[in-house]
């Protein structure tokens, strides 16, 4: 008995510690860039924001989950009643999954797997599915062109994000996302990150993951004129805040990923004496908060795409260009012979 | 074999069990207002919203050719990303002759890129 317990007990325990402990700070940090971004957003229009619950609307978050709970959840007439409810449950299981692989310190990662970007990929692939399932299962007109629009867009962009990632491999030599960062780790410091020599990529990078999360300028799927709200326009109560809460975890998700690909981790600018105190978990968070800050500007500053203009800026100008670079980058690394 | 085989399926243990614990989570605030929340429906809250007019007809309807389109031209080139990968990580022993290989072949499809180009598969208007 004592030896099952050292053999598979503690490990799966200490295992459901780490995930649980992870999957609570990600809701935690998502609660507080959501109220974040109304923030920003506010400020830049000159209003003041959320400021009634808590200090600072500190609290507002926490109201909203309250409220959403104790909302009366309706399913449609005509809805396919189990498409329905699952399609809000795949895209915020999704959303959340995906951080398993994602390392917030050196060897702060609850699964260390040596495939970690393909594995994100392949999951942030997939959150498609909880659009089209829902557009579809509601059997109305608006969330059904709602979400073709949605899958079409975030297919487009999810093209020449693989081309960027893949520019990132051949510069680190690995898919794990722990190798990579560690392969940022130069004398350089901050210059050393990928997001200087790769800095047109980071730049495709950026405007895809606005695009691939449906956010402002790109969010035309629920270009309100039209579409009301996209594919979510049947759901109310949880089923609903399951979908924002999954379209914030994407987004958080896509802002550790620059962190991670092109920020260097959580790697300290520079390697001297009062910079290299601070923990590492700091530093991710912080360029994390940074990248946030540059969705949440972008969303308050920049006018709305036209769905052509989206379309056209995905196939005829990132994706060539990605598909460019990669042929470079591929030749500079041969050509001087730096692969790692 | 076996022993290596066991090292490589723990590492994939933790994955399952985050999954696992995604899962109930979503799942608890899911059934959470079906269980606390009042609940009062009639047929009118219960039917399609369509800017407060009964609904015209039936909402699987015909849609543009387009998006299947996009459709397929994204599983072509999400393929051609997924062949990359391997490449990527193994640049350095696939060397010159790794390198000239993947050329030929991104050069094979970016024939076929211009060539939906010139046919106009990527114009919305």
């Amino acid at each position: 008995m004592a030896e099952f317990w050292t053999d598979y007990g503690f490990p799966l325990l200490i295992i459901i510690v780490q995930s649980l402990g992870l999957l609570v700070s990600v809701l935690l940090v998502v609660a507080y860039l959501l109220l974040a971004d109304r923030k920003i957003w506010a400020a830049v229009q000159l209003r003041r924001g959320p400021n009634v619950v808590g200090a600072f609307g500190l609290l507002q978050s926490f109201a909203d989950l309250a409220k959403f709970v104790l909302k009366e959840p309706v399913i449609p007439a005509g809805a396919d009643r189990i498409v329905f409810l699952l399609a809000p449950v795949v895209t915020a299981v999704l959303a959340l999954s995906a951080w398993a692989v994602m390392p917030i310190d050196d060897g702060w990662v609850v699964a260390d797997i040596n495939v970690g970007i393909l594995y994100i990929f392949a999951i942030s692939s997939l959150g498609v599915y909880g659009v089209i399932m829902g557009g579809w299962a509601s059997n109305s007109k608006y969330p059904f062109l709602g979400a073709l629009r949605s899958a079409a867009q975030m297919v487009s962009y999810e093209v020449s994000i693989g081309f960027v990632i893949i520019t990132v491999l051949l510069c680190a030599g690995s898919l794990n996302l722990t190798e990579i960062v560690r392969a940022q780790d130069t004398q350089f410091g901050m210059f050393g990150w990928y997001w200087l020599p790769l800095l047109p990529m980071f730049v495709i990078f950026f405007v895809s993951a606005l695009a691939e999360t449906n956010r402002p300028p790109f969010d035309l799927p629920e270009a309100e004129s039209e579409l009301v709200a996209g594919f979510m326009v049947e759901y109310g109560s949880t089923p609903y805040m399951l979908f924002m809460l999954g379209e914030y975890v994407a987004i958080t998700m896509m802002c550790a990923m620059m962190t991670v690909l092109f920020l260097g981790g959580w790697l300290p600018p520079f390697d001297v004496a009062p910079l290299n105190w601070v923990p590492g978990v700091i530093w991710f968070l912080l360029k994390l908060c940074f990248c946030f800050f540059l969705f949440a500007r972008v969303k308050a500053i920049v006018p709305r795409y036209r769905y052509d203009q989206l379309m056209r800026l995905g196939w005829k100008i990132f994706l060539p260009t990605s598909l460019f670079m990669v042929v470079v980058v591929a030749g500079v690394l041969l050509f001087f012979d730096l692969a790692p | 074999m076996r022993e290596t085989m066991n090292v490589i399926l723990a590492e994939y243990l933790p994955l399952v069990i985050f999954f696992g614990i995604a899962i109930f989570i979503a799942v608890a605030i899911m059934i959470a207002p079906f269980l606390i929340a009042p609940s009062n429906p009639d047929p009118e809250k219960l039917s399609a919203y369509e800017c407060g007019f009964p609904a015209f007809d039936d909402a699987r309807m015909k849609f543009d050719v387009r998006f299947y389109l996009v459709a397929i031209l994204f599983i072509i080139f999400d393929l051609e990303v997924a062949f990359l990968f391997p490449w990527a990580v193994a640049f350095k022993e696939a060397g010159v002759y790794g390198f000239w290989s993947m050329m030929i072949f991104l050069g094979i499809l970016t024939i076929g890129f211009i060539y939906e180009w010139r046919k106009g598969a990527l114009e919305w208007d």
